[in-house]
């Protein structure tokens, strides 16, 4: 009986899964993934994990995949793809995963651990409820579970500042060339351009109405090399 | 059921949503095959904690869902601001870190 | 006070007059500079003439002491650097001739260059000067030596190029140093020939090394390290091929060529080979070789001098001449007599430069004997000093340079066999210089007078309404790196006035101490350095002497007598003698082309190995093989590194899990 709901369970996981990854309309998507998690659940309930496949149903498929529907309403299906890209990468993705599960059947079907080929432990009553889950968390991993809810606000908080709208700034509002990367110094504040004399102060040039600087294209100050001037004494 | 048969499933579905990672564009189908491939994880955390017979497989499982709840929702955060500066939501256009 | 006492203290005593000029040269102001450098001088004057006379109150057989301060680098056999001096009755010698002349001529330079800007300046590099002169008479090692003749070209280069912004000047300066550093190498280079068998750097010790036959199977080393000394004191004391810088060197001022370049920095060449005498004279090829060029020389400088208008560069060329005299003479042997016209020409060269100076200042810079003429009514203090100094170079008894000149003479022909080519030459070059002083002296003071001397006669000094460059007519001003603009003549300066009048006694009386037959002063005093020599007690013989006493005085008046036709009582004749000996003429004036061949042979050669360097080995191996190759090869591999960051979002993605599996398969690999 538990094998018949085992396959069934299974197959709606997996199929649950090809869903997600292969239906194009994300919202189909997301609800692919509600089914699956209901049939992950239904194998926890066989694994006997019935706090956990409770706290699945409701939260994750219950609070955050609803969270997920919203946004997904939010933001639409997605734009027709601009340029057709990674066609190459879809080989690598087949054969990184076909290799990969290989690899993790092998470790699992090849290992030693006699366990894994049986039913598990003996079955203690208890395992499983909430109240050996809440005995756990809040003795052997109580540390886990403080820093677990202090991961849970430090997600709210960002959030929140991801989402909220920045004080009227747009993208086109700043120039982000390099040219005003560099402040325009002061002079006299002793910069190396000064110390070789490429920039003088303005009173040299004789007359103080124009002032020492010039701007090109750019809008940066044009500096020009300082003339030499005999001076008498030794 | 055999503990390795559970393992088996978690590894499928591991590794279809790592499939589903590489494949799609948009990221929040992206987000949600990540979604996929902690679930296996999960999974294979209950199938061991069954297999040991305590609990630590299932307050482990526990975190994973508290954790990808975070995840979740900063995840999202992100793509609702890059939607709504008006980029495109396709992870192949949002290559700014090109080196 | 011991004799090495003596000694350091006539070093300490210009060393601190450079320092307190050179440093302290604002505290100073105008005067205080040129009393101080003067005073400093003279002190070290003072301190020679102390060092003298304890010197002769040893024993004859012990003056020769050493003295050291600090062992510098002494390791073992071979090298042992100390900073030592030796005082002997030759180091002495050079002292008193070299602080005795230096004393006069700071004298005259205070005076002379009082309208300069850089007046401490000058006297700062004039005492550095005189302090690097004597650390090289003075030194008791190679290394001193080295050191000296190192400085002395550095004082000479500062000096020389004094009128910095003159680019003529500077020119010359740099000139004047690269040949001198030539000289340097061969000096260095000759050093370690010899110390190689020596096994000593202390000049005593390799005479006695010498002696006890260090160089003994070794004869071709001991004659390439004389070469090569030689080939120093060519440089410095600007013989064939090495003396080009001479005449150049005139761009300094007046006072400074008679310094280095008459007196004292030239006669270092001298010096050396006298010093060195034990080694050369085991080395005779060495020796013959200085001899023939030093005649070689004085008949070339000889005959340019004949042609040249610029009234510097003739004596420049008299001087070149002269030292031909005492570099033969010391080739030949005759040490003494070398030494003896070292110190006469001391005297009467520095006196023509400071007259020749005076003539200047009445010019208003000008140095052109085409410009000069009838000076003789307006400047007859400078006219005398010129007659003095002439009468004195020409050879002309009773003056100096009449015994100095014909003891040299007398001693090459008493070698006898070749060196009578020699002895013919070196009269016909007493000939030479006849004609060409004493065309300068009438064509400069004889005549018509000019427009400056007819000013000068009314009282009036001429006065450059443009200051120029006399050389290549460029305009310039009178602020400092440039002359002064008040010019002095000696008339009117009294300090001028002292140092020639003294000069010119020293010129007029001072063959009086070695007059043949009749006493030997010199020969004596210097006889326990020359002890050694196997010339010693050699002496010409007594027919050979009268003859050449009785032919020197008949060809100096033969060539003032010809001199006189051509440039006073035949005032066209130089021109006809110039069209008749056309070829030669030519041949003089572009002083033998010596400057062209050495740009020929050595420079352009040199220039092309350096712009093939640049353009190829630099360019291409250097910089484009080695440098950009090394950049290149970092930017590649770097591109290489950079083409990971494509910015895909999926790429990483699938870098992260291929990396993931490729891991995973290895645990399961070595897990078995």
């Amino acid at each position: 009986m538990s094998a018949v709901i085992f396959f069934i369970a299974a197959i709606g996981a997996v199929a649950g899964a090809i869903g997600v990854v292969a239906l194009r309309n994300p919202f189909y998507s997301v609800l692919a993934l509600v089914g699956h998690l209901l049939s992950l659940a239904a194998l926890f309930l066989l694994l006997r994990a019935e706090f956990v496949a409770a706290a699945q149903v409701v939260v994750y498929a219950g609070a955050v995949m609803v969270l997920y529907l919203f946004v997904v309403s939010y933001i639409g299906g997605g734009a027709r793809p601009l340029t057709p890209g990674g066609s190459s990468l879809r080989a690598v993705a087949g054969f990184a995963m076909l290799a990969l599960f290989v690899e993790l059947a092998i470790a699992v079907l090849g290992s030693s651990l006699k366990a894994v080929s049986g039913d598990g432990a003996p079955f203690v009553p208890g395992f499983g409820t909430p109240e050996q889950i809440g005995e756990a968390l809040l003795t052997k991993f109580l540390f886990p579970f403080e820093v677990a809810s202090l991961l849970l606000l430090v997600a709210a908080v960002g959030a929140v500042v991801l989402a909220r709208r920045r004080g009227g700034t747009t993208l086109e509002d700043e120039i982000r060339d390099s040219a005003h990367w560099i402040t325009p110094r002061s002079l006299f504040s002793g910069t190396m351009a000064e110390a070789v004399g490429a920039v003088r102060p303005p009173h040299e040039h004789g007359d103080p109405g124009t002032a020492a600087t010039d701007e090109n294209e750019l809008g940066r100050p044009v500096v020009t090399p300082a003339g030499r001037e005999e001076q008498g004494g030794w | 059921m055999a503990i390795d048969w559970y393992l088996i499933v978690s590894a499928l579905i591991f590794c279809i949503g790592a499939g589903g990672v590489l494949v799609r564009r948009n990221p929040l189908v992206i987000l949600l095959c990540l979604e996929l491939m902690l679930n296996a994880a999960n999974l294979a955390l209950i199938a061991f904690a069954r297999m040991h017979g305590n609990s630590d497989g299932q307050i482990f499982a526990l975190i994973v869902l508290v954790v990808a709840a975070c995840e979740v929702t900063v995840g999202l955060g992100l793509i609702v601001a890059i939607f709504r500066r008006r980029l495109p939501v396709d992870v192949d256009e949002l290559r700014e870190l090109q080196g | 006070m011991t004799t090495t006492t003596w000694g350091w203290l006539v070093l300490a005593f210009p060393l601190a007059g450079t320092l307190a000029n050179g440093l302290g040269y604002k505290a100073l102001g105008r005067r205080g500079a040129g009393a101080i450098g003067t005073l400093a001088i003279g002190l070290a004057f003072a301190c020679a003439l102390g060092a003298l006379f304890s010197l002769q109150g040893h024993a004859s057989d012990h003056r020769e002491l050493t003295s050291s301060l600090w062992d510098y680098a002494v390791t073992g056999p071979g090298v042992d650097a100390k900073l030592s001096i030796l005082v002997d009755p030759l180091s002495v010698y050079m002292m008193l001739v070299v602080t005795g002349v230096s004393t006069l001529i700071h004298l005259y330079s205070v005076s002379y260059m009082s309208g300069d800007r850089g007046y401490a300046r000058y006297f700062a590099y004039l005492n550095f000067f005189v302090f690097s002169m004597l650390v090289l008479v003075l030194g008791g090692n190679f290394l001193m030596l080295i050191v000296g003749w190192a400085f002395v070209g550095a004082a000479s280069y500062l000096l020389i190029s004094f009128w910095y912004r003159r680019g003529t000047a500077t020119q010359a300066g740099i000139k004047a140093f690269v040949i001198n550093v030539v000289g340097d190498v061969g000096l260095v280079l000759g050093t370690f020939f010899i110390l190689r068998y020596s096994g000593t750097l202390d000049l005593l010790g390799t005479f006695r090394a010498a002696d006890g036959g260090a160089f003994a199977g070794h004869q071709g080393a001991l004659t390439a390290g004389c070469l090569l000394l030689l080939v120093g004191a060519f440089a410095k004391s600007a013989q064939i091929p090495l003396h080009t810088w001479l005449p150049d060197a005139m761009e300094g001022p007046t006072p400074v060529s008679s310094l280095i370049h008459a007196a004292t920095m030239v006669t270092a060449g001298v010096y050396l080979v006298a010093r060195m005498h034990p080694l050369f004279e085991r080395a005779p090829a060495a020796a013959d070789t200085a001899a023939i060029v030093g005649c070689a020389t004085l008949v070339v400088a000889g005959t340019i001098g004949l042609v040249m208008t610029d009234i510097k560069r003739v004596i420049a060329y008299s001087t070149m001449s002269q030292i031909g005299y005492m570099i033969m003479a010391v080739g030949a042997g005759g040490y003494v007599a070398g030494l003896f016209h070292l110190m006469t020409h001391a005297f009467f060269k520095a006196l023509l430069f400071m007259a020749a100076g005076s003539i200047i200042g009445a010019m208003a810079g000008g140095q052109s004997l085409e410009k000069m003429s009838g000076f003789r009514r307006a400047m007859p203090f400078t006219f005398g000093c010129f007659v003095v100094g002439g009468l004195a170079l020409s050879g002309v008894p009773p003056f100096s340079g009449f015994f100095s000149k014909d003891e040299i003479l007398a001693w090459v022909g008493s070698r006898g066999g070749g060196w009578d080519v020699l002895y013919v030459l070196g009269y016909a070059g007493a000939f030479l210089t006849a004609v060409y002083t004493w065309r300068m002296i009438f064509r400069a003071f004889f005549g018509e007078p000019c427009a400056e001397a007819k000013e000068l006669e009314h009282g009036h000094l001429a006065h450059a309404e443009v200051p120029t460059n006399p050389a290549n007519a460029e305009v310039e001003d009178t602020d400092v790196g440039f002359p002064g603009p008040e010019h002095t003549i000696a008339e009117r300066a009294l300090p001028m006035k002292v140092s020639m009048t003294l000069l010119a006694i020293g010129a007029t009386v001072a063959g009086l101490v070695q007059i043949p037959h009749v006493d030997h002063v010199i020969t004596t005093f210097l006889e326990p350095t020359f002890a050694d020599s196997k010339w010693a007690g050699h002496e010409p013989s007594n027919g050979l002497v009268n003859f050449g006493l009785v032919i020197g005085t008949v060809i100096a008046l033969a060539g003032i007598a010809l001199a006189y036709r051509v440039w006073v009582l035949k005032p066209g004749s130089a021109a006809a003698w110039r069209a008749r000996f056309a070829p030669a003429y030519e041949l003089f004036v572009n002083k033998w082309w010596f400057d062209e061949a050495i740009d020929l042979l050595v420079v352009r050669p040199f220039a092309a190995f350096g712009n093939f360097s640049r353009r190829t080995f630099e360019r291409v191996v250097v910089e484009g093989t080695l440098v950009d190759g090394t950049t290149s090869v970092v930017r590649a591999g770097s591109a290489a590194v950079r083409a990971i960051q494509t910015g895909f979002l999926r790429y990483y993605a699938a870098l992260l899990l291929l990396g993931g599996a490729a891991v995973l398969l290895y645990f399961l690999i070595s897990a078995g």
